[in-house]
């Protein structure tokens, strides 16, 4: 079955995570680095997003188109990247969730039509 | 009985179909016929396979479409001898995590006890289509999501028992004192829990927290008859009639916990058994062991540092090393249990026996204001009439 594993920074991720040192910083993006290479046979495609400020929402509610800046959740969940996993079960895709070393918080949702 | 065969049925079907939501309709159709017919007609020789009978013609009937289900429906046969018990299965992926609280217990009471929607709708005292909804969005989040019917990894074992002890103990308690409504005291939940968490021990000897579940749920029931007066309200255990347990099923409780113990492998539900069997086992209230139960508190604490089991820990506390410092404990709990009507029940009598008359009633004011339950409610009442 497939899935996107949508990974999402908390506030307090994206402070600790500015708040390392080079040295700190390149060792976690090494753990991710190394949870992409050891789930690599299951993990169909990834993206890694830059940071909500690069971000702009256009809304298509409001009567005209309204441009804005910034992410579409007003929120201090931000979703900085995903990635496309093929898996058994949801109970695998929970597994490498679980093992997943970088932001603190991962949706896993099923792909339609897939 | 009927939980006992539409559980086995609803595992076995959905093992020999693969389709888990459609053998869980069948399997309730064909429970609200034997619910019709049973008490008119007496109940068959064989129910399971009467039970299957009804369950696979309504298959054949109603899936005249879905050419593959029924084409594996046509060629099963009600086996004659004995089946593993496929319970076990059926109920880890009633209670995966995945799916919301309400929907674990809905589709656990439906698949894996028998019960229809509408028993389920009046334990709960909600809507009947609630109930349906809750069941319909469970089923449709096991299919789409991917949550296969499978028992889990051993890696994953553990938090998925502890899942299904947390359904199996919610269950008893809504059954042991409903929150809403104005039944004080609904029988049959705690029922279904004592019978989930007897098989699940039954299918996993070696669990030792399953074992302390159901010793815990059993010392509740084995005490029932001396919790409430003749007019429903609450007797407290200080109260009981004691001749009104049932001292055997206590001792064999006892026992239980005991055998758990040899696995030495402690846990909250073998913890909270203990501290109720301590209560069990006293000849009297004023017999009560509290050194002991404040010893088996405060092991819980360690293990479950949450506000309520401090709460109770402070009980212990009470009796154990006198009011003033039950007090000092329970004022920390303050802000934690501010909305809570036992923490301001609790206080109020630890108020009253360290000769604070005046605050035990505000206190007691309080709890009245925040209680829910009618049974409490009274006797919350009569506790400041006499006060």
């Amino acid at each position: 079955m497939k899935y996107v594993l949508m990974f999402a920074d908390t506030e307090q991720f994206a402070a600790d995570l500015a708040a390392m040192d080079d040295a700190e910083r390149e060792r976690a993006y090494g753990r991710v680095r190394q949870w992409f290479a050891d789930h690599a046979d299951k993990i169909t495609g990834h993206t890694y997003l830059m940071p909500p400020d690069t971000a702009t929402t256009v809304r298509l509610d409001q009567g005209e188109p309204l441009v804005t800046d910034g992410p579409f959740v007003e929120g201090k969940e931000v979703v900085s990247g995903f990635a496309e996993i093929d898996v058994a079960d949801l109970d695998e895709a929970l597994r490498l969730a679980r093992a997943w070393p970088g932001c603190p918080v991962v949706e896993i949702r099923p792909i339609a039509g897939a | 009985m009927v939980r006992d065969h539409a559980g086995r049925l609803a595992a076995a079907l959905v093992r020999l179909t693969g389709d888990f939501a459609t053998a869980e309709d069948l399997v309730q159709d064909a429970v609200e016929a034997a619910l019709v017919h049973w008490p008119a007609e007496g109940i068959p020789e064989r129910p399971d396979a009467w039970l299957f009978t009804v369950a696979r013609r309504r298959g054949l009937d109603h899936l005249k479409r879905q050419a593959r289900y029924r084409s594996k429906l046509a060629l099963v046969q009600w086996p004659v001898g004995p089946e593993p018990d496929d319970r076990l299965r059926l109920l880890f992926t009633c209670c995966h995590p995945a799916l919301p609280r309400t929907g674990q217990i809905a589709l656990t009471l439906r698949a894996v006890c028998g019960l229809t929607t509408a028993q389920i709708a009046r334990a709960f005292l909600v809507p009947e289509s609630t109930v349906g909804q809750r069941i319909t969005r469970a089923k449709r989040k096991i299919s789409d999501a991917g949550i296969a019917y499978r028992m889990p990894d051993p890696d994953d074992l553990g938090q998925r028992l502890a899942e299904v002890l947390a359904v199996i103990y919610l269950l008893f308690n809504e059954g042991y004192l409903t929150t809403a409504g104005d039944r004080s005291h609904d029988r049959d939940l705690a029922d279904d829990a004592e019978f989930l968490a007897a098989l699940l021990h039954r299918l996993m000897p070696g669990e030792p927290e399953v074992a302390g579940l159901l010793a815990l749920i059993r010392l509740h029931q084995a005490r029932a008859a001396a919790r409430f007066d003749g007019q429903g309200r609450i007797v407290q255990i200080q109260d009981q009639d004691r001749r009104l347990w049932d001292h055997a099923a206590i001792e064999q409780a006892g026992a239980l916990i005991a055998r758990a113990a040899r696995h030495r492998r402690p846990g909250p539900y073998q913890l909270q058994a203990a501290i109720v069997a301590c209560h069990a086992e006293a000849k009297r209230w004023e017999e009560t062991d509290w050194p002991q139960i404040l010893v088996l508190y405060t092991m819980l604490v360690r293990l479950h540092p949450t506000p309520i089991t401090r709460l109770h820990r402070a009980v212990a506390v009470r009796y154990a090393d006198g009011p003033e410092a039950a007090l000092a404990e329970l004022d920390q709990l303050g802000d934690a249990l501010d909305g809570y009507h036992l923490y301001h029940a609790t206080r109020a009598e630890v108020l009253r026996a360290t000769g604070r008359p005046d605050a035990a009633r505000a206190a007691d004011e309080r709890a009245l204001a925040l209680a829910a339950n009618p049974a409490e409610i009274d006797l919350l009442r009569q506790r400041l009439q006499w006060n």
